[in-house]
């Protein structure tokens, strides 16, 4: 999986609350077989017109939001549908750090699967980091998020923040256990044969 | 030294613990994986990349359901992602040896409803599936929640997960539903007392007179939309009730086997005393039909209220959040929902798509007719659903009323196959979802029960079921 140790980049504001995954990314791209190529459909219900064109008044169809690679958003974001083709989409468009006072708990799984890295700050700190005009900048280790001269720090699970730090792969880590998983099924055989 | 009292939801993580890891995640046992079209070609071509395998393929069941078309589909998929996302998962399951119902099978239908039907769902089990309406097996005691195609992968390959235990939640409801009334009414009010974000975090244990006196199908309905309350998970402990709907079912225990899968499931509650992080209870007694007004579950009114003004939002985030929904829906504030003209309605989904909702529409639809104006469609959860009510002459109901009568998948809940609304149409869905653009692109969902939505077709606007009981 990918790392993430530190970024320093642009970031767009997108407040609204409750950003639900079917916004991130409608259904009609749900049908594709890779992960890759999602980013140009991110949004795209609110990001397009009917007829393909980018609506202007949208946030990252402005500059210097075109290339930013943070996301400045508001509560619960990331509800709704499990689909992994949301941070795939964010990922693929570029954006690597979510700001939120908080997240969906599937989505803010599968972020990590996908080497973004979730950060739950107050809404008036993610309204602050609205404020700043230039880029911000991201460092897991430290856990800090500055801009401007301001710093904030953010509150990280060990065990996630290793993970992304490292970017282990997650199947090969589980896989070490595989005596202990044998052992367990073994014992559950005995105990609830019926299953 | 006396064991400390445990909730439900702790009794069944603790069975399932295989290690504990040093950065405190725990490796978590899944008994059973559901897998579906849309979410595992890429899990099945990681594996592939890996060298890998299916650890466990007895665990794990297929059938293909978001994406499938409901009418002629013996004749084929013609939207092409479509198709080949199917011919993938066919290409799959026989490649990894995984148990599959093909799309023509009589068993096939939406997973939510097949795992219950096939009792691959069992009481004190861990289910998981790429979707997040995977909340609906915790009606059977088993703790269900949805994951990404990333943990698809993970399970697939070694039959567990890593996860962090969540904090308990109990909501219970109290008394007696009114006639006209069910458990989509419960879930609705629920979600409009705590949000959508309410239960993130949580797993919610529903309990109260009132989900005990739910069948099964009612507990899955209630179930289902705990993600719409946020929660990780919603979990009934199993009883009577539970025992009689998983007995004789395919993949149940027999014999002897039965009775000692008795034996544990009658352990599955909650200890007197077990702590809950938050604690919740609502009285059914007077409960309202629910209807939803806006583009999130918890915009939910009693079908005698009206839309709300964003000038008496609480915070700003929630004003500007209404005044997007409101002008979304094509609704001004103080507009009452009772009598909002209906194009569309739709029947079915993983919430309401199962005999008994089905049951309780035809009651309503019964010697009635669709009104003009409205396309009403009803598509069983799944093909054992749609005999069932074939069986019982539902379909002659609804077809002589002017519904359409279709083959099971997931249908208008999301819109994946031909099944979307136009733009600007407004829907009552018996689904679980009414964000912007979920049934099709600018299209307005109200969602209700599934009295309600019939009773909104035959009608032709949005009204009150209550008044069609008294007829």
């Amino acid at each position: 999986m990918e790392r993430f140790e530190s970024l320093t980049g642009i970031a767009a504001p997108l407040l609204q609350a409750n950003v639900d995954t079917d916004l991130i990314i409608p259904k009609q791209f749900l049908t594709t077989l890779v992960r890759s190529g999602l980013g140009r459909h991110l949004f795209f219900e609110i990001r397009y017109d009917r007829g393909g064109l980018e609506l202007p008044e949208f946030v990252l169809n402005r500059e210097p939001f075109r290339k930013a690679s943070i996301l400045l958003a508001g509560p619960n974001f990331g509800c709704g549908s499990s689909r992994e083709h949301a941070p795939w989409a964010l990922r693929d468009f570029g954006i690597r750090c979510i700001i939120a006072p908080s997240f969906a708990d599937i989505f803010f799984n599968n972020c990590f699967a996908n080497g973004i890295l979730p950060i739950p700050l107050s809404l008036p700190d993610v309204e602050a980091l609205a404020e700043i005009e230039g880029p911000l900048t991201v460092d897991l280790a430290a856990q800090i998020v500055s801009g401007a001269g301001r710093i904030w720090r953010f509150e990280m699970d060990p065990g996630r923040k290793a993970t992304l730090l490292e970017g282990l792969d997650e199947i090969g880590r589980t896989e070490r256990s595989l005596p202990a998983i044998e052992a367990w099924e073994t014992g559950r055989e005995g105990q609830r044969p019926w299953l | 030294m006396t064991k400390p009292p445990r909730t439900l939801y702790d009794k069944i993580w603790d069975e399932h613990v295989v290690e504990v890891r040093s950065d405190g995640t725990v490796l978590l046992y899944i008994d059973r994986h559901l897998v579906h079209e849309v979410t595992s070609p890429q899990a099945f071509e990681g594996l592939r990349m890996a060298g890998r395998r299916v650890r466990r393929p007895s665990g794990t069941l297929a059938v293909a359901d978001h994406n499938v078309p409901t009418l002629g589909r013996e004749a084929g998929i013609s939207e092409e992602t479509c198709r080949l996302q199917v011919e993938a998962l066919e290409a799959n399951v026989r490649e990894f040896g995984v148990p599959y119902l093909p799309l023509l099978d009589d068993r096939q239908g939406i997973v939510h409803v097949v795992g219950p039907e096939q009792g691959f769902t069992l009481p004190g089990t861990t289910v998981v599936c790429g979707d997040s309406h995977t909340s609906t097996h915790g009606a059977f005691g088993a703790l269900a929640f949805g994951i990404g195609t990333s943990e698809v992968e993970h399970v697939l390959a070694t039959q567990c997960l890593p996860q962090r235990r969540s904090r308990n939640m109990r909501v219970r409801f109290e008394g007696r539903l009114p006639p006209g009334l069910g458990p989509k009414d419960m879930a609705l009010r629920l979600i409009r007392e705590i949000g959508t974000a309410g239960g993130t975090g949580c797993v919610i244990e529903f309990g109260g007179s009132a989900v005990r006196a739910l069948s099964m199908e009612g507990r899955m309905t209630l179930c289902n939309m705990s993600i719409e309350a946020g929660a990780r998970a919603g979990l009934v402990a199993p009883d009577e009730t539970t025992f009689a709907y998983v007995e004789g079912r395919p993949m149940a225990p027999r014999g002897a086997a039965w009775e000692q899968a008795m034996a544990h499931w009658r352990s599955l509650a909650s200890d007197d005393g077990a702590a809950f992080d938050l604690e919740l209870c609502l009285d059914v007694s007077d409960l309202a039909p629910q209807t939803t007004w806006g583009t999130s579950p918890e915009y939910g009114l009693d079908i005698t209220g009206a839309t709300p003004d964003p000038a008496a939002a609480p915070t700003p985030v929630q004003r500007e959040a209404w005044a997007r929904a409101l002008a979304y829906m094509g609704l001004e504030p103080g507009t009452p929902l009772e009598g909002l003209p209906i194009d569309v309605v739709f029947i079915g989904s993983c919430t309401n798509g199962r005999i008994e909702d089905l049951r309780a529409a035809a009651r309503v639809a019964e010697g009635r007719r669709v009104s003009p104006a409205v396309r009403a469609l009803v598509v069983p959860g799944s093909g054992l659903v749609k005999a069932q009510a074939e069986r019982e002459g539902l379909d002659r109901i609804f077809l002589d009323a002017g519904f359409e009568w279709r083959q099971p998948g997931c249908s208008m809940c999301l819109g994946m196959n031909e099944d979307r609304l136009e733009p600007f149409q407004r829907c009552a869905s018996t689904s679980n979802r009414n964000f912007e653009g979920r049934q099709g692109r600018d299209g307005r969902t109200h969602l209700v029960g599934p009295e309600m939505a019939a009773a909104a077709a035959v009608a032709g606007f949005l009204t009150d079921v209550r008044r069609f009981l008294e007829a």
